[in-house]
């Protein structure tokens, strides 16, 4: 019942969302971090383009990023000079459009957390002769825990469900950039409406699994959610 | 830590000095200014006291680096943690904090909020100042708890514990009993006294209960709106009524004594503090025990004779020294030589004139309940 091709495509979806993840904790802590913490000018307009994705259609950001990583887009040339070839249409490239379109979905709910610690746990570790990198893993990392659980399973599920951007700069080549939701469509334009509801009907479950959860930890551990 | 910053060892420089100017431009309509200039000895039990609103806790977050006066200089038993151009984070100045609320990591348990002490440490933690710090703190069985396991009372319990254990120079306290119902602080205050004795540690105490600060403090910083109204020994502070005392019942005087004699017929001791006696009720102190009594104002009355046909049991003949008014409008202070020691009768201005009190005149205080304090 399921292809070949089918089950290449949900490996490689599950390859893209997990390697975004993980990549996306590295990369949304410190931002993050400094979010919460900053009294900079700056706060404003890097919040507001790390929410950018929430609200922009992806066929724009995939757009840009597709000019941008194209033979003559400026990362398109660093990539190219470092003897990388170009990124489009290759599995790094859906990684690196991956990880623009699920950043607020890591990031907020980290900095929601860490926000939410305010200054007293910080000063208080401070008191015990903590210094700062002491102060941030010790204190900071594991009380915000519940804020990396949902951050973790929100960009997880998002980069699953992610179309827009992997169409505009992905394509559909099997087992490099064919990740289930394009397939999805391939089926459907072909006709192949059973091939469809498989994967749709997975697609569904799994969401729906996935925020079912998320809403049962919340409920445990309040107040860490995203910020809309 | 031993040279951090500072001068050091040259034994003059003990104690603290600290000046800090800071303004907070306010939330609320009128911004809060600190203008503070304190010398204080690096001994005993200081405690900062002030209605709230008067900068002790702002106070405090100075000295521990908390917060950060545009001016400021603090010398610590001759180290200076800040000068101009020298600002030693929190992290390094080798003191302690008790905060007011419970301020134990959640995600640890009990014991791993005392490890998180002893791992920073500069000093090795012995054994034996381990089991002494726990066993002072009462803390032996609960020790495998999270703090939400924990009640109010053992929370500040585990956060003193864990203060000590950091092993300071200098412990703050701000108002560690502020959060904790009246049971819960009667729990609590005996340990304080206990710390105090066991750790020959100078503690700054802020607090805004006068019954914790007899109890406990030696010497006394009075703060109003930011600035130093008085500072000096506790028990000379408490004995002048020119100071802005909170109106009520809770003012009085300390007063030093010794247990001379126990009536074994009516369970009473009686103290000679320093020429004058008094009966107390016996709490169990042994002869020769030194203690601290305190006599609330409200419990003083006066009279021009000395009545042997009232149910009062202390009686002292007093000169009028000095009448200052009270918070309300009604009320008088009345500070009354006994001895070598004073005595302060809060009394009604109609009173005051019915007697005739001006200063000079000889009178009787009845003393109508006195409180052994430690």
């Amino acid at each position: 019942m399921i292809s070949e091709a089918d089950l290449a495509a949900i490996w490689l979806t599950l390859k893209l969302a997990t390697t975004v993840t993980i990549l996306l904790l590295l990369i949304g802590t410190p931002i993050a971090w400094w979010l919460a913490r900053t009294r900079s000018w700056w706060k404003g307009p890097v919040g507001a383009v790390v929410a950018l994705p929430l609200v922009l259609p992806p066929t724009v950001l995939g757009f840009y990023l597709l000019v941008a990583m194209g033979p003559n887009g400026f990362v398109g040339e660093l990539t190219q000079s470092l003897g990388l070839g170009t990124l489009p249409f290759t599995f790094w490239g859906l990684v690196v459009g991956s990880l623009f379109y699920s950043l607020p979905f890591v990031v907020q709910p980290i900095q929601n957390a860490m926000e939410a610690l305010g200054q007293r746990p910080l000063e208080v570790a401070a008191t015990l002769r903590a210094g700062p990198w002491d102060r941030f893993f010790t204190v900071v990392l594991p009380l915000s825990r519940p804020g990396f659980v949902t951050a973790a399973v929100l960009g997880f599920a998002h980069t699953v469900g992610e179309f827009g951007v992997v169409l505009m700069i992905g394509g559909n080549i099997p087992g490099e950039t064919g990740v289930v939701s394009v397939q999805i469509y391939d089926h459907v334009e072909a006709l192949e409406y059973a091939q469809a509801h498989v994967l749709a009907g997975g697609m569904l479950a799994f969401s729906f699994l996935v925020l079912l959860g998320l809403y049962g930890f919340q409920r445990k551990h309040p107040a860490r959610g995203l910020r809309w | 830590m031993s040279n951090a910053a500072g001068h050091n060892g040259d034994g003059t420089e003990s104690g603290l000095q600290a000046q800090f100017r800071l303004r907070h431009p306010g939330t609320h309509a009128s911004s809060f200014t600190l203008d503070v200039d304190l010398t204080l000895p690096g001994q005993g039990i200081t405690a900062i006291f002030g209605q709230s609103g008067s900068g002790k806790t702002t106070l405090l977050r100075c000295v521990a680096g908390l917060e950060r006066p545009e001016q400021g200089r603090l010398t610590v038993n001759g180290e200076t943690w800040q000068d101009k151009g020298l600002f030693l984070p929190t992290h390094r100045r080798p003191l302690a904090y008790v905060f007011q609320e419970s301020s134990l990591f959640p995600h640890l348990t009990a014991q791993g909020n005392l490890d998180y002490a002893t791992a920073r440490c500069h000093a090795a933690c012995s054994k034996a100042l381990y089991d002494q710090v726990i066993a002072l703190m009462g803390i032996e069985g609960i020790l495998h708890r999270h703090p939400a396991q924990l009640s109010g009372g053992e929370r500040q319990r585990v956060s003193i514990a864990r203060a000590l254990l950091i092993q300071p120079r200098l412990l703050l306290m701000d108002e560690p009993l502020a959060s904790l119902d009246f049971a819960r602080k009667q729990e609590i205050l005996p340990y304080l006294e206990k710390l105090k004795s066991t750790f020959d540690l100078p503690i700054l105490y802020v607090s805004h209960s006068l019954d914790e600060v007899a109890r406990l403090a030696d010497q006394l910083v009075l703060l109003e709106q930011g600035r130093t109204v008085a500072q000096g020994a506790a028990a000379e502070l408490f004995s002048r009524i020119d100071l802005p005392w909170p109106s009520g019942n809770e003012f009085g005087v300390v007063w030093q004594g010794e247990v001379v004699e126990r009536n074994e017929q009516w369970h009473l001791a009686r103290l000679v503090c320093q020429g004058s006696e008094l009966w107390v009720r016996d709490a169990g102190e042994a002869l020769g025990q030194k203690v601290r009594v305190r006599i609330l104002a409200r419990d003083v009355s006066l009279a021009l004779a000395c009545h042997e046909d009232s149910s009062i049991l202390n009686r002292l003949p007093v000169t009028v020294e000095d009448i200052a008014p009270d918070r309300d409008h009604a009320m008088a202070l009345v500070r009354l030589r006994a001895g070598s020691n004073h005595v302060i009768a809060r009394i009604t201005y109609r009173s005051i004139d019915h007697l005739q009190l001006l200063p000079g005149k000889q009178l009787w205080a009845q003393i109508k309940s006195v409180a052994i304090v430690r």
